[in-house]
């Protein structure tokens, strides 16, 4: 493909517009990815999530610039809300990132969820991956604002960054299930604010109950709009770097993600190719009329879609 | 079979076959700091379905023109209110055509008196939009020029 010859030369257009064709989901975005995963699997993917407001955004724009001195090249994709009720969406987080823009070693790009949960857009992976044949060194993935449920990132990144603040809710959120448990390092932005001590004490205390085991998530205290705290943060990015590699689980993780994705991709596929069986012939709809009168279940419904080949 | 039921239904399984938005950047070029009309047009666009990138105030023609590029957008929607719009669009439109990205749609917002606005249309701007001008105006004219 003419596009993924002009991207693995370093075309920032042809690289835009294949995201574009990922992100359309357009026919020829399944032969672009095809030519594209030999090339991918070299860049360090660093995502970020956390709440709305916490800070997120201008913490990719600072790390953004940490790993520019740093003489690396700098992949970033920012994925906001896409409105449930008329699809469209407001991707506000170049804002705090408009001293990258003209960098050439900077690409930016912005995504709608476009109706996925979890924190990203179900196509940010593949986005990834051609950011990562582009040849960005770091690429930095900021979720969306993310509650306490949406953990995609953890399938597309190597290390995790949770992002909080302080005053954001008592001990008892920190030892909830869910996003709290993903973080390879927490965040506390914002630490020039008020209880910033609390915040990080009831994070390490959390954090203490583990077992124990394996890698313990450091606790880093920022105040990202004023550059605070980015170096120590940057170092606890490396020594996690430098855990996986020694431990072995750099690759071990990235088995797993191939493995999720996989599934994921033949999921999708086999959905597919039933729904798209059963749409020529009316089938689905007569099932669905044979179990609402209780002619059938859902179960023996879905055996019969199956089968008809 | 009422065909968007079964888009609905591969939405829900994440296979909707064609995900096709238009995608437009909302730019503040120059020095004025009056975002109200940007974020006006920025919110109607994103409720007429539309991916807005805003970029915040104060770029250069080169970081808008940048973004644009990075972003793919189908449109540059750029508001001036400071009356530099005869120094700041024809750097844009100077640099989009540097970037062959002259076939993006480029559309400026704000206090641009009638004369200045035929020369920037002369230049290539495709819509010139004053104080009064509709939201739906501005979505009727993007949905129009930007082929799906």
């Amino acid at each position: 493909m003419e596009l993924v010859d002009r991207l693995l030369a370093g075309d920032r257009r042809a690289c835009a517009r294949l995201i574009t064709l990922v992100e359309n989901e357009a026919p020829e975005a399944q032969q672009a990815l095809k030519e594209i995963h030999p090339h991918t699997g070299k860049a360090h993917v660093i995502g970020v999530t956390g709440p709305p407001g916490a800070g997120k955004s201008s913490l990719v724009d600072k790390l953004t610039q940490y790993y520019r001195e740093q003489g690396k090249t700098v992949g970033v994709i920012a994925v906001d809300p896409s409105s449930p009720f008329t699809g469209g969406a407001l991707l506000g987080d170049r804002i705090r990132m408009q001293e990258r823009s003209t960098d050439p070693g900077v690409f930016i790009r912005s995504m709608g969820t476009r109706g996925h949960m979890g924190g990203l857009a179900l196509t940010t992976k593949d986005a990834i991956k051609i950011l990562d044949a582009f040849g960005k060194d770091i690429i930095l993935v900021e979720t969306v604002g993310t509650g306490q449920d949406e953990i995609d990132i953890i399938r597309a990144a190597d290390t995790v960054l949770v992002v909080t603040m302080p005053s954001l809710g008592d001990d008892i959120q920190a030892i909830k299930a869910g996003i709290l448990e993903i973080g390879d390092i927490f965040v506390v932005n914002k630490a020039d604010l008020d209880f910033v001590d609390k915040a990080v004490m009831e994070l390490e205390m959390m954090l203490d109950f583990n077992s124990g085991k394996g890698w313990r998530p450091p606790v880093v205290r920022t105040v990202a709009n004023m550059g605070g705290g980015i170096e120590e943060l940057a170092e606890a990015i490396q020594a996690h770097i430098e855990y996986l590699k020694k431990e072995g689980l750099y690759e071990e993780k990235r088995r797993l993600k191939v493995e999720m994705e996989l599934l994921e991709v033949l999921n999708r596929r086999v959905v597919k190719e039933v729904l798209e069986k059963a749409k020529k012939t009316n089938e689905f709809d007569r099932l669905v009329d044979l179990i609402l009168e209780r002619e059938t279940d859902c179960y023996s419904a879905a055996e019969t879609l199956l089968q008809k080949k | 079979m009422d065909t968007t039921y079964i888009y609905k239904l591969e939405s829900k399984v994440d296979t909707v076959t064609s995900m096709r938005k238009i995608r437009v950047l909302v730019a503040k070029p120059g020095l004025d700091g009056h975002d109200r009309g940007a974020k006006v047009v920025a919110r109607a666009l994103r409720d007429a379905g539309m991916e807005v990138i805003y970029t915040g105030l104060r770029q250069t023609p080169e970081q808008i023109v940048e973004t644009a590029l990075q972003e793919d957008v189908d449109c540059v929607g750029l508001s001036i209110l400071s009356g530099a719009h005869m120094t700041l669009v024809p750097k844009v439109i100077e640099l989009l055509k540097k970037n062959q990205a002259a076939d993006m749609l480029v559309a400026v917002g704000g206090i641009i008196p009638d004369e200045d606005a035929a020369r920037l249309k002369e230049m290539g701007v495709r819509g010139v939009f004053g104080p009064g001008t509709s939201t739906q105006e501005i979505i009727t004219f993007i949905q129009s020029h930007v082929s799906a």
